[in-house]
């Protein structure tokens, strides 16, 4: 079921809710157990509502590409904006044991991503920005 | 994503359904600032029907609880948290941050 079609989504907020309810029907058809299918929405739900506030720097300035593969392993999912590149890599882990007041969000929804995915790739290219994100099946039981 | 508000003697109730992502965490915030701006600090969460929050939500719930935190004035605690929420909690390490309670009764009482 619509294995490897794109779907484009316009860059705002209130794409979210049909950005999730996309990839949650791949995942269910990939055979995700319920835990991973609600992982996947959060790791998509933070990827794409990044795209929108700092690639494309607010809402309405571009699209989200969103392209599900299932396979015997489980979904790959691969987004697609034309926005500004970002380095990973310069986004601070939050701070786990912060107390109420010093605890800051920053950050929080690349942390999601790397932890409730099995595998977070950034590519950055003339023709965009790719992210691709694997979720794989539990092979034990 | 729906709310509804709830006024007691000693606390007030919040109780949203559906999805808080960034598109309806401004809607959420606005609900308890309203309650806030009422200079009411005690306020139970019921999350029995929210069905996914992303980062955006819990940056409401973290910003609610540091407002009613301050001073000792207040706090805001959590009922009826679905197992998938407790565990995005969990992953971002806020559990020690908040109260649980398995029932709304008893989430009300507590103050």
């Amino acid at each position: 079921m619509n294995n490897g079609k794109t779907h484009t989504f316009p860059g705002q907020f209130s794409s979210l809710a049909a950005i999730g309810e996309c990839v949650a029907r791949a995942a269910e058809t990939a055979g995700l157990d319920a835990r991973a299918v609600y992982a996947v929405r959060m790791a998509v739900d933070e990827a794409c509502t990044n795209i929108i506030e700092y690639a494309y720097g607010g809402e309405g300035r571009g699209d989200i590409e969103c392209t599900c593969h299932i396979d015997d392993e489980g979904l790959t999912i691969v987004l697609h904006d034309q926005g500004r590149p970002f380095d990973p890599e310069s986004v601070p882990e939050p701070d786990r044991d912060a107390t109420i007041q010093e605890c800051k969000i920053g950050g929080l929804g690349l942390y999601f991503m790397r932890q409730l995915m099995d595998k977070v790739h950034f590519e950055f290219t003339d023709s965009g920005n790719t992210l691709t994100m694997v979720k794989r099946k539990e092979t034990t039981s | 994503m729906e709310i509804t508000t709830k006024k007691y003697k000693r606390c007030d109730l919040v109780q949203a359904s559906g999805r808080i992502d960034s598109d309806t965490a401004p809607q959420l915030a606005e609900a308890f600032n309203a309650i806030i701006e009422d200079g009411r600090f005690n306020i139970v969460f019921d999350m029995d029907d929210v069905d996914f929050i992303s980062s955006a939500g819990l940056r409401v719930m973290i910003d609610v609880q540091k407002t009613c935190k301050q001073r000792s004035r207040g706090e805001m605690v959590l009922a009826n948290v679905p197992d998938r929420i407790y565990e995005a909690l969990d992953l971002a390490g806020f559990v020690p941050l908040f109260k649980f309670f398995d029932d709304v009764v008893d989430a009300v009482g507590s103050f």
